[in-house]
């Protein structure tokens, strides 16, 4: 009420330019991509603490039959632990060159990144076919239904992870590293990293809690 | 074809009916459509539009659509309440009747109050910061098929197959496919998971558009109150619906491959459902009705002629109920046997949620103190509200004590409690809302005499239909009864019925006060763009507003900054114009909703090619969609010119 | 700011509006049968007083709101321009202050209110009175009733007499009451009003209610949880009858008397069981003159079917660990609900070569003898004090402590608060 006061002694002129832009630029595109996603993320990762409730619910109900200590390997989750690791440090050295606007450089660290995913997929998938194949599926008991859908979630997102990483690897070398383009690799960045940290606490939560 | 064979065709002679109806109906629809050659304007004009004004208006007639669905439920159900006594099972059996109300909750919360609260806070949320398009415009227009494409697969339940028996939040075991065999369930998962991904991201787009987009000089502070209750809406959506969808997809693994997250056998826990679905269910409630709050103010400040009293106390009270609204989940179940101290915490943190609650009511009768109040309908529906919600609230504080709940829990007294809520709430706000609002949107006002007779039918309709229940509750009577023992207790079902008839009666008047508002829209024209005297920035460009919101982005130096400007008698620029930036239409979400309503269909129905063609379909389309980077042009600015020169003279016209 | 200048106005509408209300609430209520808030059991009736509290309680901020809401509105009114208009005006320190507190007063008081209830009602407590007046005598032993939600009805189980009923629950007034619930298939919820506040039935799980009857009486109890079906149909005559006509009616139990229009069932063997377990509807009151033992252990345990492993032992199994890949393949013996409700029981009828080895297996593994539950039971205790404050008065003006304290104003106990810690949050054993 006091600003009114003061305002009200003002020219037309002077008023419109307190009360409107009148020297308007285009707001740079994609502002708020990286807040919009990043809120994105944090919804991914209620789903994830979700069934990390449920896994903690439901993870000492074997049924009467295995438990972690009967199933897990923990050497072969350590390999693939540290593939995922590894994925997440080359898709570092692709963001790094992204900065330098090294467009090869950026692409062939992508594909690096999506060598190490897809051998942590494919580590994944040789662990969930051995269970299944000694006949702890999912339905056998509540332990393993949260454990395959914990960890299965997981493997889904970076299934979904390395679709988009190909897309951007083909995307990058139509259009090069526009802005558009590196925001999407920002985004990327956030979702594989992301990934990473949920895969840190799997690990921790479910296969070094259930042998230790 | 899966299980989808003809035996999935309606056999119940009312819903036969019901499905030649519908037919010939939509036959008709097609046909008008066609013969009038709108099929080319809707889709460039509305379905591909991402333009936040139009979303917002399809959410509306989404919302209205299902109303009426659900409320022919409603008034299904209380006519079979009303006549099975002394051994007449009236006239739905039990598998028809169970769907019926399992459908009504269901369509009511999701496809109801959810597109309407979705619209409301679309079109109004950009306009009152100043902005001129969401954050994510194609997100907006994709959110928008998403629910709607979650309407879509409720409504093909009612003719192919049936909907769920379950109660709306399907509780297993009963739900789990052991006991609930056939595709009812299915359907439910799968409209409940498409609507999901919607609501989700109209949250992220909402929020994101708040945070991000407001005009200069709108602090944090100096929002609009039904920004700010928006904005606490949306973190709850984002913090809410995963809850949802996680669980969706655990029952639906459950059913689909066998998995034990809530059977009885194998270590499975129901519990965990409840537990879950309520951590849901809860912020859900607080979803719905934060805006109406919101709502509230506006329409109070407004017609008070008074700034809002306490606006930083309303914030403040606004973020309280955000918060606690986590806290209280238990409350749905204290007789599932937890301890007196779990039962008692919960019950006192649900309690502690009245007092912001009261805090707000306080704001907005201290708002009218001394104030010029202006009864026109925004107004009656607010003041009928904070009579009807102070009962409401007042039996929901009573349902939280647990001792009390161990008696009322599942009654009537708790069906009159939340219907007590959301109608005198929701549906009151959703109805202040649309009068408020209409003119701004279309540019004419609603007939004010068709508007109270259907508030002095939903008013008193609405105490008609809901007291009884109340009693019945008292009289220990339970919900989802199709047949009942005790003749004594059926007048007090045939009242309600009356009172459901009297809504029916207030729904048929806000019909006509459309059609008659649009019929006489060249009467009721709003010039100005400012017909209640309006305090925030949606009043200060014209109606309809252009594609563009606004010519000149404004800068806000107070709360109501409309209301500054008049003050300050500010003259709207008439030079100067820039060409503007804006988002260019899609059909990519039209298109991917309708991959996703088929891919929905394709799993109920266990057709499983059909599932992986439509899977790959979305994903491959959204791939296609990203390849597209021109998605933005400008308007030029002689169009810019040419509109602003047309609201001069239609407000010097105006003024004369 | 200057506080309302209409003040005193509204204070005296308030009075008169809570006279009204009060007066408008009872009269309107007591014309019809509310049973909820007058019921013939003692639990029943301190949750409906309870109910009558919290609402006078809030009625206290409700009814000045909803005045004041119609008095503003009418004064302030456009076409009113004697009123006074400050468009200006939105703040007031005092009237903020005002609004917070008062509504928080007034949880406050209810929260305490809730607290203590909550604790003495708490469905896991063992009664501490009869009625008002009378407290539980230190030798009685409590009627127990074993209550199992069946697909679409009720099964009694009366360990003590060894009989039990279908849809008919016949109890001794005056005594105390307990009840062991669980459910068969799905979740139901035992209510019966004019007895005691409900609780839920659930399957491999089970729950407790403590009441007491105090007037004979002829009511109904039915399932407060939709269950499928049957369930508008899923209700059972209740009789509360005096202890010498509970001794009678269990002797024709025995005798094999059918109920007025029910049947007889003979003796509720396992076999039986699996046939009643069955969905049915509208089923008439049945009596069985004799009951296998430990039949409702072994229903909330999910082994009545031969060859099942029970829940207790399965979970005993569990907690050590499981059996390791050597029971990966156990999966029959487990599967309770896999099949659903049609065709639950002829998945046993049949057995083919590989289930008959497991179910050998089985047999070799387990006892299939069912645990009983645990039992989470709350002692009452005989002394209140510490509920309402150690060492400080009650609160004279809520009657509901008044009472109780004069009720069980007993020597000296534990201090309820080292109970609590004994009662977990959950009562689910699987």
């Amino acid at each position: 009420m006091t600003a009114t006061a003061i305002k009200t002694e003002l020219s037309q002129p002077q008023l419109q330019a307190a009360f409107y832009d009148l020297n308007e630029h285009d707001h740079p595109e994609g502002g708020s991509t990286m807040l919009g996603f990043w809120m994105y993320l944090m919804s991914d990762c209620l789903i994830f603490a979700m069934l990390f409730a449920a896994y903690g619910v439901l993870g000492g109900s074997f049924a009467a039959g295995p438990g972690p200590k009967d199933l897990f390997e923990l050497p072969l989750v350590a390999v693939n632990t540290a593939m995922l690791l590894f994925s997440s440090i080359t898709y570092g050295f692709a963001m790094l060159a992204m900065e330098k606007d090294k467009k090869g450089a950026t692409q062939l660290w992508l594909l690096v990144t999506a060598v190490f995913g897809a051998s942590f997929l494919a580590i994944e998938l040789y662990e969930f076919a051995n269970l299944i194949h000694e006949g702890a599926t999912p339905m056998r008991s509540g332990f393993l239904t949260a454990f395959f859908s914990l960890v299965g979630t997981h493997g889904l997102h970076v299934t979904f992870g390395l679709v988009w990483l190909f897309t951007l690897v083909v995307q990058i070398g139509k259009k090069g590293l526009i802005p558009a383009n590196k925001r999407r690799l920002m985004c990327l960045s956030l979702f594989w990293h992301f990934l990473d940290v949920i895969w840190i606490g799997v690990f921790t939560f479910v296969y070094l809690m259930g042998m230790l | 074809m899966g299980r989808l064979w003809w035996d999935a065709m309606p056999q119940e002679p009312i819903v036969l009916a019901t499905f030649v109806v519908v037919a010939l109906g939509g036959a008709a629809l097609v046909a008008a459509l066609t013969y009038f050659k709108l099929w080319g304007y809707l889709w460039k004009e509305w379905f591909t539009s991402v333009d936040h004004k139009k979303i917002g208006i399809m959410y509306m007639i989404l919302g209205l659509i299902m109303f009426l669905r659900g409320f022919a439920d409603a008034v299904m159900m209380r006519i079979q309440q009303s006549i099975a006594f002394n051994g007449n099972e009236g006239y739905l059996n039990a598998h028809h009747y169970d769907q019926i109300f399992t459908a009504h909750g269901v369509i009511m919360i999701f496809f109801v109050a959810m597109p309407f609260v979705t619209g409301l806070m679309n079109y109004i949320v950009p306009l009152q910061i100043g902005a001129r398009d969401v954050s994510f415009p194609f997100l907006n227009n994709f959110s928008f098929w998403m629910t709607t494409a979650g309407a879509v697969l409720v409504m093909a339940s009612l003719f192919i197959g049936e909907f769920a028996q379950t109660g709306w939040l399907a509780y297993p075991p009963l739900s789990n496919l052991a006991y609930s065999p056939w595709v009812g369930v299915d359907y439910y998962i799968w409209a409940l998971q498409i609507a999901g991904v919607g609501t989700l991201l109209s949250g992220v787009n909402l929020i994101a558009t708040i945070v991000k987009m407001r005009a200069p000089g709108m602090t944090m502070m100096r929002m609009p109150i039904f920004t700010w209750t928006a904005l606490c809406t949306n973190i709850l959506i984002v913090a809410a619906f995963p809850v949802l969808t996680a669980v969706m997809t655990m029952l639906t693994v459950d059913r689909y491959l066998g998995f034990n997250f809530f059977t009885n056998d194998f270590g499975g826990s129901p519990m965990m459902y409840v537990n879950l679905i309520w951590i849901w269910g809860h912020p859900e409630v607080y979803i719905l009705i934060l805006p109406l709050f919101g709502v509230f103010s506006e329409v109070t400040a407004t017609f008070s002629g008074k700034r809002l009293f306490g606006y930083s106390s309303m914030v403040y009270a606004t973020l309280v109920i955000t918060i606690l609204s986590y806290l209280v989940w238990l409350h749905h179940f204290f007789t599932m046997g937890s301890g007196a101290s779990v039962n008692s915490f919960f019950g006192i943190t649900t309690m502690v949620i009245s007092i912001p609650t009261g805090a707000k009511l306080f704001n907005w009768l201290f708002t009218m103190y001394r104030g010029r109040i202006r009864f026109d309908l925004p107004m009656m529906w607010t003041v009928a509200f904070m009579l009807t919600f102070t009962i409401g609230g007042m039996t929901g504080v009573l349902l939280a004590v647990p001792p009390a709940d161990f008696v009322l829990h599942n009654s009537l007294f708790l069906i009159a409690h939340f219907h007590n809520v959301i109608i005198g709430g929701v549906l009151f706000g959703i109805f202040a809302a649309i009068n408020f609002w209409w003119p701004k949107a279309f540019g004419f006002r609603l007939n004010e005499f068709w508007g109270k007779v259907s508030f002095w039918l939903w008013v008193p309709g609405f105490w008609f239909a809901f007291m009884p229940l109340y009693i019945l509750g008292l009289m220990g009577v339970t919900r989802r009864m199709r047949v009942f023992d005790d003749p004594s207790i059926q007048i007090f079902f045939i009242i309600a019925a009356f009172g459901a008839l009297m809504i029916a009666g207030g729904i048929g008047a806000m019909l006509v006060q459309f059609a008659v508002s649009i019929w006489k829209r060249e009467e009721l024209k709003d010039e100005t763009g400012d017909p209640w005297n309006g305090r925030t920035l949606e009043w200060s460009t014209s109606s309809p507003p252009p594609e563009y919101n606004f010519a000149f982005t404004p800068i806000v130096h107070d709360i109501d900054a409309w209301e500054d400007m008049k003050r300050c008698g500010v003259e709207r620029p008439t030079t100067g114009y820039r060409p503007i930036h804006m988002p260019k239409g899609t059909g990519t979400g039209l298109i991917l909703a309708g991959l996703s309503t088929v891919l929905g269909f394709a799993m109920i129905w266990y057709i499983w090619w059909l599932a992986a063609v439509s899977f790959l379909g979305v994903i491959g389309y959204a791939i296609f969609h990203t390849f597209n980077y021109k998605r933005d042009y400008h308007i030029p600015v002689e169009t810019v010119e040419a509109t602003e020169a047309a609201r001069t003279r239609q407000l010097a016209a105006a003024g004369a | 700011m200057r506080p309302p200048e209409s003040r005193p106005k509204p204070r005296q509408l308030t009075a008169l509006a809570k006279v009204l209300a009060a007066l408008s609430l009872t009269g309107a209520l007591s014309a019809c049968n509310t049973v909820v808030l007058n019921p013939a059991g003692d639990v029943a009736r301190q949750q409906g007083d309870l109910v009558v509290i919290s609402t006078l309680l809030m009625l206290l901020i409700i009814v000045p709101v909803m005045a004041a809401t119609v008095l503003f509105a009418w004064r302030y009114r456009a076409s009113n321009k004697e009123a006074v208009y400050q468009p200006d005006w939105d703040h007031s320190t005092q009237l903020e202050l005002l609004i917070w507190t008062a509504p928080l007063l007034i949880i406050i008081c209810l929260g305490a209110l809730t607290w203590v209830t909550t604790h003495l009602l708490d469905p896991y407590r063992t009664i501490g009175r009869i009625d008002a007046t009378t407290p539980v005598a230190a030798n009685a032993k409590p009627l127990e009733v074993e209550v199992v939600a069946l697909d679409w009805k009720w099964l009694f189980i009366y360990p003590e007499q060894g009989v039990a009923t279908v849809n008919e629950l016949v109890v001794p007034t005056g005594r105390p009451l307990q009840f062991k619930i669980t459910s068969s298939s799905v979740m139901n919820s035992f209510y019966v009003p004019a007895m005691a506040g409900q609780i839920y039935a659930m399957p491999g799980m089970e729950t407790r209610l403590h009441a007491v009857v105090n007037k004979p009486i002829e009511t109904v109890g039915f399932s407060a949880n939709y269950s499928g079906a049957g369930f508008s149909n899923m209700r059972f005559a209740t009789h509360a009858v005096t202890e010498a006509d509970f001794a009678k009616w269990t002797a024709d139990v025995k005798a094999g008397t059918p109920a007025t229009n029910g049947e007889t069932g003979g003796n509720l063997d396992r076999a039986a069981y699996l046939e009643l377990e069955k969905p049915s509807e509208k089923v008439p009151a049945t009596r069985y003159a004799t009951v296998a033992p430990n039949l409702y252990d072994a229903i909330v345990d999910m082994c009545v079917e031969p060859g099942k492993m029970c829940m207790s032992e399965m979970m005993a199994l569990d907690a050590r660990g499981g059996l390791g890949k050597a029971g990966i393949r156990n999966v029959e013996m487990l599967a309770y609900d896999k099949h659903g409700r049609e065709a639950a029981a002829t998945a046993n009828a049949n057995p083919n070569a590989a289930i008959q080895r497991e179910l050998a297996w089985v047999r070799a593994l387990c006892r299939q003898m069912p645990g009983s539950a645990p039992d989470k039971t709350v002692k009452a205790p005989a002394n209140l004090r510490s509920l309402t404050g150690a060492g400080m008065a009650a609160p004279q003006s809520l009657p509901l402590f008044g009472k109780d304290e004069q009720a069980l104003s007993a020597p000296k106990g534990e201090p309820v608060a080292a109970n609590e810690a004994a009662h977990s949050s959950q009562i689910s054993r699987n």
